[in-house]
C-alpha cells in the first residue's frame, strides 16, 4: 500500500522500509528548536544526566535552534536572567543556530528557520512551540512538544514513542477573489474541521492554489493547521519550495522533494473551492469560531496589530501598506505593526512600507511574539476589542481576559484601521 | 474514591489552565501558583489545598489545547490532581505522560463537583450517580513511558542501555 508524505518521512527517519498511521516508531530528528523555554530545556536536560551520574552531553548541537522571540526585548530581570542563563548555555555547547535579540538576524523562530534555510523537505523537525507545525511549509514533518520531550531528544537525537499519525488530505482548487488569501482558507478550514478536528492527525495540503500559493501563504496555513489540532500541516515539497529554499534562504545543497504515493490512505478527504470564499474572521474566544466577514461588518475596534509568525512576512506587510498608503488610522483606534524578522524588516523599510505604515499613524514595533502572546507589549483594556492577523484569540491572549480578540487576514486588519470599525478590503 | 473538585467545559486552553503572561516561571515547584489564574475561584480553591492528592477536575472535549507550554501540566501536577476529560489535545497529553501527571481519557463521563469517582484501569465509575463510564486506553507506547515513571527516567534508561 502507498504512503502519505508524513509516513514516507517518518520511515526514512526510522530507517524503516515503510510506516502506516498507527505504528510507534522512533524517528531520528533534522533539527530541534526552541525559543525562550529552552530555560526550562535546559533544566530538564540537567535533570535527566543528574540522575545518571554522566556529564550532560548533547547529540548534535548542529541540529538544535534556539530563537528569542517570545519576550524581546525582556520585559522583566526574570526574563533577562533566564536568555542570560540560555546564552551562556549556547555558548558552553557549541551551539550555531542562535538567534539573539537583534534588528538584522534576530526575528520569530518561525520565520527564522525557513529564512535561514535550516528546515528541508523531507526533514524531521521537532520544536518546544505548538506553531511548529509552520515548517510543514517546506514538506518537512513538524510538530510542536513540550520542553521535557526536547531534553530527551537532546539527549537521544531522537523523538520516543511516536505514533505514526492518520492523513486528511485538503484538496483546494480554484482563484482567490480579490483581498482574499491564505489566512481565510485556513481559518475557513479550521472553522470547518473544528478546534479538534484533526486531533493526531495530519493536514496534508494539494491543489492548484495551493501549488500557485508562495512559501510565505503556505507558513500561514502550516501554521495554523494546529489550531484545528492538528500534529502538523504539511505541503509536499514542489518547485516553489526549492525555489524559495535556493532564492530567498540561499541553500546550495541537494534539495529532496518527498511527495505521496498515488494510492496512499487518507482517513478524510476535504476539499474546498478557494473561488468561493470571502474574507473569514475568527471571533471570540475559539479560532473556530470563524464566520464570513459580513457576520461581524461595523465591530468598533479599539487595536489592530498585523504581524506575527502567522502573517508578518513581507507579502502580509505589501498588503497592509498598499490599502494604507496615503490613508491615517482611525481616531480612537491603535494600530500596532511587528515584523516576522529583522531581514524582513530592513526589506519592509527599502520598499517604503514601513514608511507607510508611521505616516498612517501606526507603530512598528521590532519583531518577536509581542502582542500575539499579550506578555509584555500590546496588550487590551478591559472590554476593548483587537482585529489581530495572529492565530489564537483565547480568552487572555493578548493580555487581559476581559479584552476580545478577532483574527483575519493582512487585508481585512488594514482596511479596518483606516474605519475603526470591521471592513470588507473589497467594501469601496 | 476520588472527589470531583472542579467541572469545565470543552476546548480548555492552556491559556486558560496557565496564562502566557506567567510563562518565564518554568521551574514546578514555582507554577503551580498560576493554575487557572484569570478564574479566580478555582485558582484560590487549588491554593488553599483543602482537598485530598488525587481529586478530580473533569473536563469536556479538547482538553488542554494551545500551547506547547509544559507549565499547563506541572501546575495541576503541583496539586496532585487527576484529570478526567472527554478528550485531550496531542502536546498536553504527551506532556502530562511525560511528566506524570494523571491523565484519563472518558468520552462520555458525566460528573459534577461533589461527585465521588472511582477510577479502575478501564472504567470510571460515579457512585454518585451510579453510571459507570468506559475509558480509551493509552497506546502501549505509551504505557513505557508511565509504568518507568515519565519521560525523564524513561530517557535514562534508553541512555544507559546505549552505554
Amino acid at each position: 500500500m502507498g504512503m502519505t508524505v508524513v509516513e514516507k518521512i517518518l520511515a526514512r527517519a526510522a530507517g524503516l522500509k515503510s510506516t502506516k498511521a498507527g505504528d510507534v516508531v522512533e524517528p531520528k530528528v533534522d533539527l530541534a528548536m526552541s525559543h525562550e523555554n529552552a530555560a526550562l530545556v535546559i533544566n530538564q536536560f540537567a535533570e535527566i544526566f543528574a540522575g545518571m551520574g554522566t556529564a550532560p552531553k548533547i547529540w548534535d548541537p548542529s541540529r538544535i535552534a534556539i530563537i528569542f522571540d517570545h519576550r524581546v526585548p525582556a520585559e522583566s530581570p526574570k526574563t533577562a536572567t533566564n536568555q542570560k542563563k540560555i546564552r551562556e548555555f549556547v555558548a558552553a555547547n557549541g551551539i550555531s543556530k542562535f538567534h539573539d535579540i537583534r534588528g538584522d538576524t534576530g526575528g520569530i523562530c518561525h520565520q527564522i528557520l525557513p529564512e535561514y534555510g535550516y528546515v528541508r523537505p523531507g526533514y524531521v523537525v521537532v520544536g518546544t512551540d505548538s506553531h511548529t507545525t509552520s515548517h510543514g511549509a517546506l514538506g518537512a514533518f513538524s510538530f510542536g512538544i513540550g520542553a521535557t520531550e526536547m531534553a530527551s531528544v537532546w539527549s537521544l537525537g531522537f523523538a520516543v514513542n511516536i505514533e505514526v499519525p492518520e492523513t486528511i488530505k485538503v484538496i483546494v482548487n480554484g482563484e482567490f477573489a480579490p483581498n482574499v488569501g491564505a489566512k481565510d482558507l485556513i481559518l475557513h478550514l479550521i472553522g470547518t474541521l473544528t478546534a479538534q478536528g484533526a486531533n493526531y492527525k495530519v493536514l496534508e495540503f494539494h491543489g492548484e492554489t495551493i501549488r500557485r500559493l508562495s512559501t510565505s501563504g503556505r507558513i500561514a496555513i502550516c501554521n495554523m493547521s494546529v489550531e484545528a489540532g492538528a500534529t502538523s500541516g504539511i505541503v509536499p515539497g514542489d518547485d516553489e519550495t526549492v525555489r524559495y529554499l535556493r532564492d530567498e534562504a540561499g541553500v546550495t545543497d541537494p534539495i529532496t522533494c518527498v511527495t505521496p504515493d498515488a494510492d496512499a490512505r487518507y482517513v478524510r478527504t476535504v476539499e474546498i473551492d478557494a473561488s468561493r470564499l470571502g474574507p473569514q474572521v475568527a471571533c471570540p474566544h475559539m479560532v473556530d469560531n470563524v464566520k464570513p466577514i459580513t457576520a461581524v461588518l461595523g465591530t468598533k475596534v479599539q487595536q489592530i496589530v498585523i504581524g506575527s509568525c502567522t502573517n508578518g512576512r513581507l507579502d502580509d506587510l505589501a498588503i497592509a501598506a498598499g490599502i494604507l498608503r496615503g490613508k491615517k488610522v482611525a481616531a480612537g483606534t491603535r494600530m500596532l505593526v511587528f515584523p516576522a524578522s529583522g531581514r524582513i524588516y530592513a526589506k519592509a523599510m527599502e520598499l517604503g512600507y514601513v514608511q507607510d505604515f508611521m505616516k498612517a499613524g501606526a507603530v512598528v514595533m521590532n519583531s518577536g511574539c509581542g502582542p500575539c502572546l499579550g506578555v509584555h507589549e500590546g496588550a487590551l483594556g478591559d472590554n476593548e476589542v483587537a482585529l489581530s492577523t495572529t492565530n489564537r484569540n483565547f480568552k487572555g491572549r493578548m493580555g487581559n481576559p476581559k479584552g476580545e480578540v478577532y483574527l483575519c487576514s493582512p487585508a481585512v486588519a488594514a482596511a479596518s484601521a483606516i474605519t475603526g470599525v470591521i471592513t470588507d478590503p473589497n467594501a469601496n | 474514591m476520588a472527589k470531583v473538585i472542579i467541572t469545565l467545559g470543552n476546548d480548555i486552553s492552556t491559556d486558560d489552565i496557565y496564562p502566557g503572561r506567567f510563562m518565564a516561571t518554568v521551574l514546578p515547584t514555582e507554577t503551580p501558583q498560576f493554575a487557572f489564574f484569570d478564574r479566580t475561584e478555582f485558582n484560590a480553591f487549588l491554593k488553599a489545598r483543602q482537598f485530598p492528592a488525587g481529586s478530580v477536575i473533569v473536563g469536556g472535549e479538547n482538553f488542554g489545547c494551545g500551547s506547547s507550554r509544559e507549565q499547563a501540566c506541572s501546575t495541576l501536577k503541583g496539586y496532585d490532581v487527576t484529570v478526567v476529560a472527554k478528550s485531550i489535545a496531542r502536546i498536553f497529553l504527551q506532556n502530562s505522560i511525560n511528566l506524570g501527571l494523571t491523565v484519563v481519557i472518558c468520552p462520555e463521563i458525566d460528573a459534577k463537583e461533589g461527585d465521588d469517582l472511582e477510577i479502575t484501569d478501564d472504567k470510571v465509575i460515579n457512585r454518585t450517580s451510579g453510571k459507570t463510564y468506559a475509558q480509551v486506553q493509552m497506546p502501549a507506547s505509551r504505557k513505557g513511558i508511565m509504568d518507568a515513571g515519565g519521560l525523564i527516567p524513561y530517557t535514562r534508561k534508553l541512555l544507559k542501555a546505549r552505554a
